[in-house]
Order: C-alpha cells, then structure tokens, then sequence
C-alpha cells in the first residue's frame, strides 16, 4: 500500500513540468532539485492523514460496494448475485417507503430549520454582538451540543401521552387532540421530524448570524436611503448576500436528513409499523439483526447516491460569486 | 487542481481494491462435527477466568457467576453484559473472534450452528449424564439437519427455564368480582368487559420497540390450533406455515381486543419498561408476562400480585405456555469449555445453584427431574409462577416462542405489522401472511 503510495504521484505529472525554466543554470537547477524535495515533503506530510482517508474511508466504500453484489451474512461464505440486491430496493414496496420517510424529514430538517433561522437571525442580528448576543447563541447552540441519545429520550418523554406537550394542549383546553406523538401513525414521522428540527435549528441560525455580520452596513444604508422597509431590506440584501450560508446550511442539514440515525432510533425504534424508519436504521437492521449484508449494503450505497444527487445541485447553485 | 486531486485518488482507490482483491466475503463455515470429540467432567486446580456474555438487567448469571467462584476459587469469571437486542447483532461476530466468550446468552442458534460458531454439546451431555433431565427441558436447544430445532445435537443449557402468563392486579381484580383466575377464553374476555366497564385498564401491555402484544397473541394462538404446528413453524420444520386458522383467529381476537380498548390506547408508545412502571402503579389488571419479573414485582407489589397460565377455550384445555430456557451455550473458540461445561452442569444440579436460579431468575432451575425443587415462600408470585411451571411441565405444554422463529422475524415483521394491527392499519389476513411472507425472505436465504 505504502509503495503504491508514493510511487504514483511521482509518475503522474506533478513533479517535472518540462519547457519551464532554464536547465542548465545551476540555481535553477538547485531550486528544482529543491522543488521537488519540497513536493516529496509535503506528501510525506499528508501520509498518515491519507493513509487514515484510504483505510477507514475508501476502503470501506469499495468494500461496501463489493458487499452489496453478494449474498452474505456476515459470516459464512457470500453468493454473487449481481445487481440483485439493488433490485431489490428499488422495487420492495416497505424500502421505498422508507427511503421517502428520509425526504419528508427533510422539511422538517432542512427546510424548517433554515426560514425559521432566518427569522431568528435577523431578529437577534442586532443585539448578536452584546453579552445578550452570546446567550441567544448559547441557549440556541445547546441543541447541538447535547448528544442526540439524550434528546432523543428527553423528546419521547415530552411527545407522550402524558407528557409535557399534552399537558399543555390539556392546560389550555385542547384535551381533545392530545395524543402518543411518537406512537400514532399520523403524527410520528412529524412528531420525529420537530426534534430534528429544534436539533437543526440552532446550527443554521448561528451559521446566519455569523454570515448576516460580514454584511457590509454601507448596503444597508444604501437600502435605506433608498427608501427600503426592513422587510424589503431583508429581500434585497441580507437573503442575497446568505447564499453561500444557506447553502452550507441545506448541505448539512439534508446530509443529516437523509442519513439520520440516532434520533429516529431512539425516539420510535421506526415504529410504529415502519412509519418513521428511515434508511440509516433500515441498512442497520438488515446489516446486524437480519443478517442481510449484502442488501444492507445496497441500500448504504443507495443511500450515499441519494444523498450526493441532493446536495450536489445545492453546492453548485450556491457556490458561484456572489451578484 | 481537479487532475491533482484525481492523482491522490487513483492509487488509494487501487490499494483499496488490491486489498478487497475481489474475492467473496467471508469463508465457508464446517459446522462443528465434533459431537463425540474428547471432554473431560473435571475442573481442576488451575487458575482460570472464564469470560462470559450476559444480558442487562438480568442479574442471575452473576449471582450464579460469583456463588460458583465462592465454591471454586481458582474458576474467576470476567462478564460482559448487553442488552438482548444488542447480543443477538453482536454474537456472530462476538463469537467469530479470537476473544470468543466462553459462555454466551444466546439469541436464535440455528444460524449460529450453520455457521460453525457454537460447540456441540452432545459429548457433555453423555459426560455428565444430562439424559436423567426430563428430555422436554432440552428439546428447544437442539439442532438437526439442515438447521431444524427440536431434534438433533445439543448447542446450548439454560440458567433458568421460564415460563410465561398472565400476572394479575389481586385489588383491581376484587373490585370486578374476579375471585379465581379465568378457567377458558370466554371467562377471560368477560373479565376484559367488565374492567374496562369499571374502567380500569384491562390489559397493560407494551408494544414500543419490540411488540409486546404478541405474548396475548400467541397465548391465544396456543390454544386455538394444535401447538405442534406452532412448534414446527419456530423450529423451521419444512413445509411449517404461519398461515394458519388458528394463528388467523388469535390476530383477529388481538383486532377485537384493541378494538374495545382492552389495551391501552397508546401501547404503540410504551415500550417495556413503561409498562413494567405502570403496572407497578396500579394501572392495568392484566399484563402478559413471564416469571422473570417474578422477584420484582414479590418487591415492589408484595402480596398484591397473582399469576395465572393462559387458560383453553375449555376449562378441560391443556394448558401450554410460551416456555423457554434462559439459553447460554458455549462458544466453538470457547478457551475453557470444559470448564463451562462444568459450570453448566453444576447450576442444573448444586444445591445453592438452584435456589439462586429460583430466587433471583424467579425460574424453575430445571435439571435432574429427580431433585427437589427449592422452597419458595407461600403466597408469593414467585410460588405461583413456579407451581405454574410444574403444572406446564404435566401438561407437556411448553413451546417456544413463535418471535425466536428466525433471527429478524420479531424486528422485522413481528413488531411493525402488530403495531398496524393494534391501530387499525392492518387486517387479521394481512397480519398473518405478512408474518409468513418475512418468514419465507430469511429462510430463503
């Protein structure tokens, strides 16, 4: 490995760039010597970070892909079976399902998260930079920080049937639509889908403040001389000059949507029936309960396309200069 | 830029593919062939520390772990708990590992077997003489041809040999007149109508997670068919089906029950340890369960509580109970598996051994039919649950339970379509040939 290593770079065009430069001077000659020295040290300075990359990235991708071509248990000897496995999750009716439970928490995830951060935003905006600032960032952040086994469980105390959501709706005299959250088959997926989004929300709107104040004030001013309200101010300029921030914010939030794990599993466990599992909890199941390496393995690398065909567009569209 | 990043990527992507080689996963597995392979019934002197594989929240096998080290001090265990769910992802590859345990709490065995992973207890059983054993008590621990349970090589002993039924609320059950446990299935249903018309919860029963609501079904299931096809169907018997008239009658006595709000309205959201809590408070008269909480609930509902097996649609019924032992087998890497042999043997027939499986596994402890079971204190459940066991044992009416018939079948069927069932978003005939249909997928594999 460590051969193939470094003996490709070196053969493929990096190092000598014939035409440029004067051979026979010897202080070219040094400062090429030198040069290429200087590229053999820079590999050997990202070596172990690619080697880690290699190991415990690609490697498992090119085993995943291998993997999902046979039949395989995990531990006895695997059958090759081509391109059944994909096959089979693109056409059992229960895999569907569950990968378009992952699009619709991406309302909840993604889009929820990102327009209400924008509100936030640009009502804590003003102050973001007082004491008062780094306590709403705080208080915001806190969802990220905490791990999201506990609010997992912390939520599915809240959402039951007795918890503090129907206490609430009892308070205040609508006993009549409390209900198990999490456990009725209407209201799981978006009773799920609310704890991403207050996991969601704090991320994006601290990515939005940070972006909100690079934004020159002198464009405000213009704005305002122009005779721009603060809503047409928030149209014209802030959203504008966000592009790259949003975009950031949907790449992350779309990734955790669509590969969400942790929340729906301790939440739901995917119940009821398979009403809010999603593919994260499907490809475990069939991996390390159902022993079915093999399909599980399909649908990760399923999952991985689904994922790049989502955020891909996102990167381009908000990647250009900004207008 | 683009052609320098491909330069790094091209040589990884072609280690990483040197490595894969392209060869298939995995290895073919000989099961292990040594049923008359050499065994010794001693333990010895030698300093040694036996690695055992145990569930949480279940503290028999460490206090069984640490009497056998008071009376053998040179036997030292190093014990690992998990959650079950958790042990039966883990256990292939626990026990395909150079560190495999040496005693195991074991999930399914049949694809374990096939895959090489267990020892074959056979020689043990000629060794010590286990066929002096009532020859039920083993009968779900063995393994045939072709992976069929219920015949065949010994792979596994149990700490503990539970039985399952329904425990009852004794006030709640004063207060609707119930004065004895229900002789058949009529008398029980009117015990359901007349609680939830005292409004009390009739049953308390969890079905978050893992479907708790499939302990009344196959109690319902056990009686209205002939239990061997049950027994046939877990044991993956060729030609067994879960498509059954009796298997359709109890999923449509489920539909009815939930129906008339017989379970609570929120099962889907109450996972078991929920209903562990609620029925310790004092919400629900029923709650299917099995002698495993004995202990707990003699602690935390001391006298209030009584047991019952599920009654026949006649009072003449025999009666049959889902019935398993607390399965550990040893692993086929196992270190020491004389010794955990040995320890096996000792919790089926020491004294002490037996009465910490009764005390603290609230299990009758098996073994020799010949020896006394330990005394237990009257009017606890544990005394009840015992009773019921013996009872089950006359009867012949143990059988397996029908979530252990493959290794994903309780996870991924079992639990989503009784979910649907119990809220009204599956029929009785979808149910079953949903059941069948998973049944099919695993074994087909």
């Amino acid at each position: 490995m460590t051969s193939a290593l470094g003996g490709a770079p070196a053969g493929s065009g990096i190092a000598s760039r014939p035409g440029r430069g004067n051979p026979g001077s010897p202080v070219r000659l040094h400062r090429k010597r030198w040069g290429r020295t200087a590229r053999w040290i820079g590999w050997l300075w990202v070596l172990p970070a690619l080697l880690m990359y290699g190991f415990f990235v690609l490697r498992p991708l090119v085993l995943t892909v291998q993997y999902s071509l046979y039949r395989w248990n995990g531990i006895g000897a695997a059958r090759w079976v081509g391109l059944d496995n994909y096959l089979t999750v693109f056409t059992d009716r229960d895999l569907l399902k569950i990968i378009s439970n992952a699009f619709i928490l991406i309302i909840f995830f993604s889009f929820v998260p990102v327009v209400l951060g924008l509100v936030v935003a640009s009502l804590v905006r003003r102050i973001a930079t007082g004491p008062a600032g780094t306590l709403v960032r705080t208080v915001l952040f806190l969802p990220q920080v905490i791990p999201l086994v506990a609010a997992g469980i912390a939520w599915s105390w809240v959402m039951s049937s007795s918890g503090l959501v129907n206490q609430v709706l009892r308070t205040v005299g609508l006993g009549s639509i409390t209900r198990p959250w999490l456990g009725e088959f209407d209201t799981a997926l978006p009773a799920v889908g609310v704890i991403g989004a207050w996991v969601m929300l704090g991320l994006c709107t601290i990515l939005l403040i940070t972006g909100m104040s690079k934004i020159d004030p002198s464009l405000y001013e213009a704005a305002r001389m122009d005779g721009a309200g603060s809503i047409r101010e928030f149209f014209a300029v802030t959203l504008p000059s966000l592009r790259q921030e949003i975009g950031i914010c949907l790449t992350v939030t779309i990734i955790a949507a669509l590969a969400s794990f942790d929340i729906v599993y301790i939440s739901t466990s995917g119940g009821p029936g398979i009403q809010t599992t999603v593919p994260g909890l499907e490809i475990y199941r069939l991996a390390f309960s159902q022993r079915q390496v093999g399909l599980a393995s399909a649908l990760g690398v399923v999952l991985m396309l689904l994922v790049l065909v989502c955020v891909l567009p996102i990167q381009r569209l908000t990647r250009g200069e900004k207008p | 830029m683009t052609r320098r990043r491909f330069a790094v990527l091209v040589p990884l992507l072609a280690a990483g593919l040197t490595i894969t080689a392209c060869s298939p996963p995995g290895e073919e597995q000989t099961t292990s062939g040594d049923s008359d392979a050499k065994v010794s019934t001693e333990l010895g002197s030698e300093q040694i520390t036996l690695e055992m594989y145990a569930e949480t929240g279940f503290p028999l096998a460490k206090a069984l772990a640490d009497e056998f080290t008071k009376q053998h001090p040179n036997v030292k265990f190093n014990i690992r708990e998990d959650q079950f769910t958790v042990i039966v992802e883990n256990a292939p590859r626990v026990l395909a590992s150079d560190n495999a345990p040496d005693i195991i709490r074991l999930p399914t065995m049949v694809d374990l077997v096939k895959d090489g992973l267990l020892k074959n207890m056979d020689p043990y059983f000629d060794a010590y003489g286990w066929d002096k054993f009532p020859a039920s008590q083993l009968v779900q621990l063995r393994i045939g041809e072709g992976g069929v349970r219920g015949d065949g090589s010994l792979y596994g002993m149990g700490l503990g040999y539970s039985v399952t039924g329904v425990f009852y609320n004794k006030e709640q059950a004063a207060k609707i007149g119930m004065t004895q446990p229900p002789a058949t299935i009529a008398e029980f249903e009117e015990l359901l109508a007349k609680a939830k018309a005292a409004n009390l919860q009739p049953i308390m029963q969890f079905n978050k997670n893992t479907a708790g609501i499939n302990f009344p079904h196959q109690a319902l299931q056990n009686q209205y068919g002939d239990p061997a096809q049950i027994a046939d169907w877990v044991f993956q018997k060729p030609g067994a089906t879960f498509d059954t008239p009796a298997a359709l009658k109890a999923t449509q006595t489920i539909q009815k029950w939930a129906k008339a709000g017989y379970f609570p309205k929120d099962a889907n959201a109450i996972d078991y340890t929920a209903m562990m809590g609620e029925f310790g408070k004092g919400n629900g008269l029923f709650m299917f369960n099995g002698d495993w909480e004995s202990a707990n609930l003699d602690k935390s509902l001391a006298g209030k509580v009584g047991f019952f097996l599920f009654p026949g649609e006649t009072a003449e019924a025999k009666r049959v109970a889902m019935s398993a032992p607390n399965t550990f087998g040893v692993g086929a890497k196992a270190k020491n598996a004389d010794a955990a042999a040995f320890f096996l043997n000792w919790v089926h027939t020491n004294d002490k051994a037996r009465e910490i499986s009764v005390n603290v596994g609230g299990s009758s402890p098996g073994g020799p039919a010949d020896l006394p079971l330990p005394s237990v204190k009257e009017g606890t459940v544990l005394a009840e649950t015992l009773k019921a066991a013996q009872q089950l044992g006359a009867d012949n009416g143990a059988i397996d339970f029908t979530a252990n018939a493959t290794g994903g079948i309780f996870a991924s069927a079992i639990t989503p379509e009784m979910q649907k069932l119990v809220a009204g978003q599956q029929t009785p005939e979808g149910y079953v040939k949903a059941v069948q249909a998973e049944y099919e997928k695993e074994l087909s594999r």
